[in-house]
């Protein structure tokens, strides 16, 4: 007779990560999510305040070992990324880290992620979905070795004006000097890490890559020394809040890969997503969807992602009919909804939430010419009390949030 | 309570009107009124009447059970006044403390980046950016009154600033009994100011610390660190507390409302110390025998002995206090009489009769000369309520 409770054996269950012994021990709502594969932490209290304000007062502690990795090493290496990319990969220096989008050959973003040149002839991609075959494929006739590294390399994502202050104490070697998208080698209780400043909340933030094996007595040395300066385990859901106020979008939520389409109304290029700074039309040689975004950019485009600040005023006036006050969301709604210029709809929100820090109501949007200029007027569409109604609203630039800090 | 607060909240928002007036203004803000307590089901309107009017411990014990919960939440009912948990009128304070809405939450308690004053200064650089003038260490000794109206202010140092608007923002003794002579007013806004009820009652106790008491009920650090820690272990405790201060003595076993703001905000004290503010009830303005530093430093010793009950290792953990009676209230924050919210919040003191009756609509029987602090309605707390709405009355009758 087969055993009954099969669905025990790991290949049922859903990955736990490196950090899964501390983080399960920590999640008291129970609160998981699914990320690449993996349960994830959604929040580790039942409200998502004290998570996120440690984003933006103290340091959140976020595990991100369900991003997808790879090393991508060999004489080729740096060969593949620029074809691969729109970036000028052959101008990276060795420790700096690039954020970009990747496209099919109809310069339609497939996936996103940051390239971090680790040495001369070794880097590594990140990516929200496995991108080995889309590698493998441009990588054809090259001389490089591509290595999936989402299971040996456990990351985790330390956020906060206190998160330089608590890696200081941390780390063997300061990380001072280390400048905004840069990496550098370090020790962490002893432990090789590899850390970069980047992050996915748009405040002051580090992320640091480990061996999976060295993962639990780094996340316990991390802990230890940012106890007195407010560091806090984070779930993915108060970061969702952060990145929707840095106005960073999200795969899957705020664009389709091209290779997910139903239909190609349904993809979106890097221009429309706001990353026209990441395509060096000026670089030299061929690269995945180079004509198309050449056309693009001569044409312009027509849609573009840009913020959106709901007008509180208006909220309050559609609220106040129904007798109630202006209700909104506490935590980052994924859903689209629908942006208007009078009667006509030109848009539609991807993501939209509260915003703790701004006080506002904000939402990423995708509108049509001409309506994407800052400063806009239209209307969203709010869900009060189970009717329709729209509430006005105003385009903005992104990030809605922008400490000085981040940089600095 | 939710929907007891959302159902004073719109009342709080709206410019009291005088109901013995025949002005287009009142009669519109007491149709409006008539036409909410309309929209309200009898069931609810008694519910409201009943809530101005009740005792916390007679609203608690008709829902709650446990004396523990029943004494912690009428607790929230004695906060600034000169009442114990019994007296009558206390529960509308108590709701007036759950009327707070955060990010969408309501009943919630905000804590302002930098301590309380983060928020008077984010209103400072606001207004700095917009090109107002302000100025600080400045006190005002005369509202300077030319043609019966007022016409600027005289300030201690002796200059003087002329004005076709004057707005006083501190309690309504100052206001219109030392700023404004008294000529000026009529007499019976005069006596109405004169016995309106200051009298503080509350003293704070911040202490400086180098790590964080354990409590017996909970050891460890822990979530209870982050949130508010109440020693009101029953009504009963709490109104004893209370009969202390009647007779004018400070309470030999306080109530008290702690906190930790270091464990929120993390700029508030050096990396592993932490600063715990103590709200502390009863502490009489006009103790018995009066505040000297003998009295002070009983009534000090009285919370640290108290708190010991609960966390016995706090006196290894103090580094350092600082004791403030109400007195030190009335000398450090120039508040009359030290009372928190400029003035109890009692039935009788409130919409339409705070400061005075007529006069709750931020105007002043002297023209040119408005009102807004926490002594006019809607009353006290970090809102800022009172001068937004008095600010828009001005703006209304300057056009
Ligand atoms: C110990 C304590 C604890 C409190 N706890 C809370 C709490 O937890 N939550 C909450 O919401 N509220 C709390 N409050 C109440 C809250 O602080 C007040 O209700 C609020 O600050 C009132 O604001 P306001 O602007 O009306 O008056 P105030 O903030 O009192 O401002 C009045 C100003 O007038 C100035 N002034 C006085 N005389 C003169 C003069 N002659 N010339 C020029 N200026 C003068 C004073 O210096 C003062 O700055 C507390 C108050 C105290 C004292």
């Amino acid at each position: 007779m087969p055993e009954l409770s099969a669905v025990h054996h790991p290949l049922y269950q859903l990955r736990r990560t490196p950090f899964h012994a501390r983080t399960s021990q920590l999640c008291l709502p129970h609160n998981w999510r699914r990320w690449g594969g993996c349960i994830a932490v959604g929040s580790y209290d039942l409200g998502l305040d004290r998570e996120y304000w440690a984003i933006r007062n103290h340091a959140a502690l976020i595990d991100i070992s369900p991003l997808i990795k790879y090393e991508i090493t060999g004489r080729d290496a740096a060969r593949l990324l620029h074809r691969l990319t729109p970036r000028d990969i052959h101008r990276m220096q060795v420790g700096q880290v690039y954020y970009t989008g990747w496209c099919d050959d109809d310069g339609k973003l497939l996936d996103d992620g940051t390239v971090t040149r680790i040495g001369e002839q070794s880097f590594r991609l990140t990516a929200a979905e496995p991108q080995f075959r889309w590698l493998a494929l441009n990588a054809v006739g090259m001389q490089v070795q591509i290595t999936e590294l989402t299971e040996r390399l456990a990351a985790l994502s330390l956020q906060g004006p206190k998160s330089r202050t608590i890696l200081n104490l941390a780390c063997e070697q300061p990380v001072d000097s280390l400048k905004y998208f840069r990496m550098a080698f370090n020790r962490v209780a002893g432990k090789a890490v590899s850390v970069s400043r980047t992050g996915y909340t748009g405040d002051l933030g580090y992320e640091i890559w480990m061996d999976a094996e060295d993962a639990l007595v780094i996340w316990d040395t991390l802990l230890a020394a940012g106890h007195d300066y407010g560091i806090t385990p984070t779930g993915i859901l108060a970061m969702d809040m952060a990145r929707v106020e840095a106005g960073l979008f999200m795969l899957d939520v705020d664009y389709t890969p091209a290779s997910h389409a139903w239909i190609p109304g349904q993809r979106s290029s890097p221009y429309e997503m706001g990353l026209g700074w990441t395509v060096n039309l000026d670089k030299q040689g061929y690269f995945v969807g180079r004509r198309a975004l050449e056309r693009e950019h001569r044409e312009g485009s027509s849609w573009k992602m840009v913020g959106l600040e709901i007008d509180w005023e208006g909220l309050e006036r559609e609220y106040a009919a129904v007798g109630m006050p202006p209700q909104v969301p506490a935590t980052a709604v994924r859903g689209s909804i629908p942006v208007y210029a009078g009667p006509r709809q030109v848009g539609y929100a991807s993501t939209s939430t509260w915003s703790p820090v701004l006080k506002k109501y904000i939402a990423l949007v995708h509108v049509q010419q001409p309506f994407h200029a800052p400063g806009t007027k239209v209307e969203i569409e709010v869900t009060v009390e189970h009717h329709r109604r729209k509430s006005p609203a105003t385009v903005v630039a992104l990030p809605f949030y922008d400490p000085e800090w981040k940089k600095k | 309570m939710a929907r007891a607060a959302k159902a004073i909240k719109p009342i709080i928002g709206l410019v009291p009107p005088d109901p013995s007036s025949l002005s287009w203004r009142d009669m519109k803000g007491l149709l409006k009124l008539g036409q909410y307590a309309h929209s309200l089901s009898e069931h609810e309107l008694y519910r409201i009447a009943k809530l101005v009017t009740q005792s916390s411990a007679d609203l608690l014990e008709e829902w709650f059970e446990l004396d523990p919960l029943k004494g912690t939440k009428a607790a929230s009912g004695i906060i600034g006044t000169y009442l114990g948990p019994r007296s009558p009128g206390t529960a509308y304070v108590l709701l007036h403390h759950y009327m707070g809405e955060i990010d969408g939450a309501f009943r919630a308690w905000g804590f302002a980046k930098n301590g309380t004053g983060g928020v008077t200064a984010a209103i400072a650089s606001s207004a700095r950016a917009l090109g107002v003038e302000i100025r600080t260490n400045a006190a005002v000794d005369k509202v300077i009154v030319r043609g019966g109206r007022a016409a600027g202010v005289a300030l201690a140092n002796g200059d003087e600033l002329s004005a076709t608007v004057v707005m006083s923002a501190a309690d309504p003794k100052r206001s219109f009994l030392q700023f404004v002579d008294q000529q000026h007013f009529p007499d019976e806004f005069v006596q109405a100011i004169r016995n309106f009820r200051v009298r503080g009652s509350s003293g704070k106790i911040n202490i400086a610390l180098s790590g964080l008491p354990d409590f017996n009920c909970l050891p460890g650090e822990g979530p209870l660190h982050r949130g508010a820690i109440s020693i009101s272990p029953s009504i009963e405790y709490v109104e004893r507390a209370y009969d202390d201060a009647k007779y004018g003595n400070f309470s030999r076993q306080p109530y008290m409302d702690i906190i930790f703001p270091s464990m929120i905000d993390r700029d508030m004290a050096p990396p592993g110390h932490h600063v715990m503010s103590c709200f502390v009830q009863y502490a009489p303005y006009d103790v018995a025998g009066g505040w000297d530093d003998a009295k002070k430093d009983a009534f000090g010793e009285t919370v640290i002995a108290t708190i010991e009950k609960y966390a016995p290792n706090i006196r290894k953990v103090i580094v350092g206090k600082q004791v403030i009676t109400p007195q030190d209230i009335e000398r450090i924050a120039g508040i009359t009489g030290g009372n928190i919210f400029h003035g109890e919040l009692l039935l009788h003191q409130l919409f339409f009769m705070r400061p005075a009756p007529q006069w709750a609509d931020f105007r002043t029987p002297l023209s040119g000369y408005y009102f807004g602090a926490a002594g006019a309605h809607p009353g006290g707390g970090v809102m800022g309520a009172a001068g937004k709405m008095a600010a828009t009355e001005i703006l209304k009758d300057w056009q």
